[in-house]
């Protein structure tokens, strides 16, 4: 996914705490998201879920499977 | 009494509408995680004292930190929950809502944030959300207190409210509910969020976190200079000297209350900085020199707090601090540090593990001198100038990576990925960051004033006494062996411990070089907290954790001292 893409996300591949955390935060499968931009060297991405934004540390944003919309 | 809990996400305006209901006076930001303490308060409700709780955000009651961990603990204490929704964010919002419902407990919901929500195109339907919540549902701006009254009228309307499942799970109820309340008109991006999107973008971002920094310290020296040279010196220099001179010549130089009141005079004449009387020293070093830059560093703080900067700023250094093995999140202990210690302890609460907490309040307390001290440590080498404030303020940054870098060696464990919410760019509303800056500065007032006349007191008491040519006698070898000072410094360094700004101040009738103005001004930072932060560690880490931290600094404050006396 790049900067300015959309997607839905399909699946959060992590532990139990990290689902949790993501949903609590609106991120779960069915959403759609956008990922508004991410710092460089494999830093944090800055996503776009409802009407909330989210900083996401490199690791963890590679977890969120997302179907990319064409 | 009946207990009222503020309860809500992060950074949707708790403690906004808690200032409000109880008229207290609490620290507000645009960040989540600003209140990580319970705090406490009293409201009039029907004639009866009635107790308001602001618990610190959370997302949701299972818990996935500490901290949310807590607040779902308190629930059961509470009578009355007034939840506080953030209207421009209804669906994550309600996901808290409906487990609060089914806690059982009589619930009312503050729609907080209704104007911005009006500005972003999103209209609620009101009557529908409270007929499906089954509980009253008060439309909030409490930043201006629109709708307050009305909440607190409609308080005893609390209700267990019928939580009806409209899906297979909360997620769906929550998107069933918001299909049926819920309008958004689209419109195009503000300038806002446009400036929102760039400060987190690299490209634009990094050169604008440099700029934003540039000015920040150009506004702090600006006003700090300004205050001293056109409002504190002229006032201590040509009213207060009159009146302390006239009172040094009724008491006779030389007299134990001349000594203590007055202190010795320099020339004939009051040298507020040197002559170290409860009087001249004692007033003068808080009010005239600190006082200052105190209040411009926290107008200037509180803007960027409250226009949402410091998340992003947090972001921003992410992939930095975690090759140094941090958490982004660490700047903003750091930044708060540099006013106080003491918040800046409290602050390490955003992040996550206690191995994070404690490096990064190890940190704050070695490498980050105070605003106080700051102050005092230009005022002292301020006439050398780069050539005497680079390399205390250098040498503490570069101790600030070493220490991290050995900590991320030494320490098991790695730093959690950054995972925070981002809030939007809001327009400081005057009242609250202006209540911020008169709160901060005023606990300065409160707190720095007794402890420095204590610390001037206490100096001259020991002087009277012998104790402190005594311990120089002793402490030699260390002061001036290691550290290149004359023994007479180690009085500084005794009320160190007390107060930074003071101890910096005891320096200047040394006659030091410049030389050894550079490494008491380092040593002095990094060998020990003042007092009062002491406490809030200990109280933070507990005795074995401050004994270890307590060893480090005075290791690390000895060999970089002791570094410096021989590089220099």
């Amino acid at each position: 996914m790049r900067p300015g893409q959309t997607g839905t996300v399909v699946d959060l591949a992590g532990g139990r705490g990290m689902v949790r955390r993501m949903q609590a935060m609106g991120i779960r499968p069915g959403v759609p998201i956008t990922r508004l931009s991410g710092q460089p060297f494999r830093g944090p991405v800055s996503l776009q879920v409802g009407a909330t934004q989210v900083a996401v540390g490199y690791g963890l944003a590679r977890r969120i499977m997302v179907e990319v919309a064409s | 009494m009946r207990r009222i809990l503020l309860m809500g996400n992060p950074n949707v305006g708790k403690s906004v509408v808690f200032s409000r209901l109880t008229g207290a006076d609490v620290i507000v930001s645009n960040y989540p995680g600003t209140t990580v303490e319970f705090t406490k308060g009293r409201m009039k409700l029907d004639g009866e004292r009635a107790e308001v709780i602001d618990v610190p955000g959370t997302y949701t009651l299972d818990p996935t930190t500490r901290a949310e961990q807590v607040a779902a603990e308190m629930v059961s204490q509470g009578d009355i929950i007034v939840d506080v929704v953030d209207a421009t964010n209804l669906e994550r919002n309600l996901n808290l809502t409906l487990q609060l419902l089914q806690t059982g407990k009589p619930v009312i919901v503050a729609l907080n944030m209704w104007d911005e929500a009006g500005h972003k195109g999103i209209e609620i339907d009101v009557e529908a959300l409270e007929q499906i919540l089954g509980v009253a549902v008060v439309p909030t701006i409490a930043i201006s207190g629109r709708g307050i009254n009305t909440l607190v009228q409609r308080l005893d309307e609390a209700s267990t409210g019928t939580p009806r499942f409209l899906g297979c799970d909360r997620w769906s109820t929550v998107g069933h509910i918001v299909d049926q309340v819920q309008r958004v008109t689209h419109r195009h991006h503000t300038f806002l969020e446009n400036l929102a999107d760039l400060s987190l973008k690299p490209w634009t971002g990094i050169p604008l976190a440099v700029v934003l920094g540039l000015v920040s310290f150009a506004v702090i020296r600006f006003i700090g200079e300004g205050l001293i040279g056109y409002l504190f010196d002229p006032l201590f220099e040509r009213l207060w000297a009159p009146v302390v001179l006239h009172l040094s010549a009724l008491l006779g130089p030389g007299s134990f209350w001349h000594e203590l009141l007055v202190g010795k005079l320099v020339a004939g004449e009051i040298d507020f900085v040197e002559s170290l009387g409860l009087l001249t020293t004692g007033l003068y070093v808080p009010l005239a020199m600190v006082l200052p830059y105190v209040f411009a560093f926290y107008l200037v703080l509180s803007l960027l707090e409250d226009i949402g900067y410091l998340p992003r700023l947090g972001v921003l250094v992410d992939t930095i601090m975690h090759r140094l093995g941090l958490h982004g999140l660490t700047i903003i202990p750091m930044m708060l540090g540099l006013g106080c210690n003491i918040p800046g302890a409290l602050a390490t609460r955003v992040l996550e593990t206690r191995r994070q907490r404690f490096i990064a309040a190890t940190l704050m307390a070695i490498c980050v001198p105070c605003m106080a001290q700051i102050a005092m440590v230009v005022g002292l080498l301020g006439k050398f100038g780069a050539a005497g404030l680079i390399p205390v303020f250098g040498t503490l940054a570069i101790l600030w990576v070493v220490l991290a870098l050995i900590f991320k060696a030494v320490l098991p464990g790695e730093a959690p990925e950054i995972f925070i919410e981002i809030p939007p760019y809001r327009i400081p509303a005057l009242r609250t960051t202006g209540q911020k800056v008169w709160l901060r500065t005023r606990q300065f007032v409160a707190d720095a004033v007794p402890y420095v006349l204590l610390g001037v007191l206490i100096v001259n008491v020991l002087y009277v006494a012998g104790i402190i040519q005594f311990m120089g006698r002793i402490l030699a070898p260390i002061i001036t062996g290691i550290l290149g000072l004359p023994a007479e410094a180690v009085a500084a360094l005794l009320i160190g411990f007390l107060r930074k700004d003071v101890a910096v101040g005891m320096l200047a009738p040394l006659g030091l070089t410049l030389k050894q103005l550079i490494i008491a001004c380092v040593v002095l930072t990094s060998y020990f907290p003042c007092a009062a932060t002491f406490a809030v560690l200990l109280r933070e880490f507990g005795a074995k954790g401050m004994a270890k931290a307590a060893v480090l600094m005075v290791v690390v404050a000895l060999s970089v001292g002791g570094l410096l006396n021989l590089l220099l």
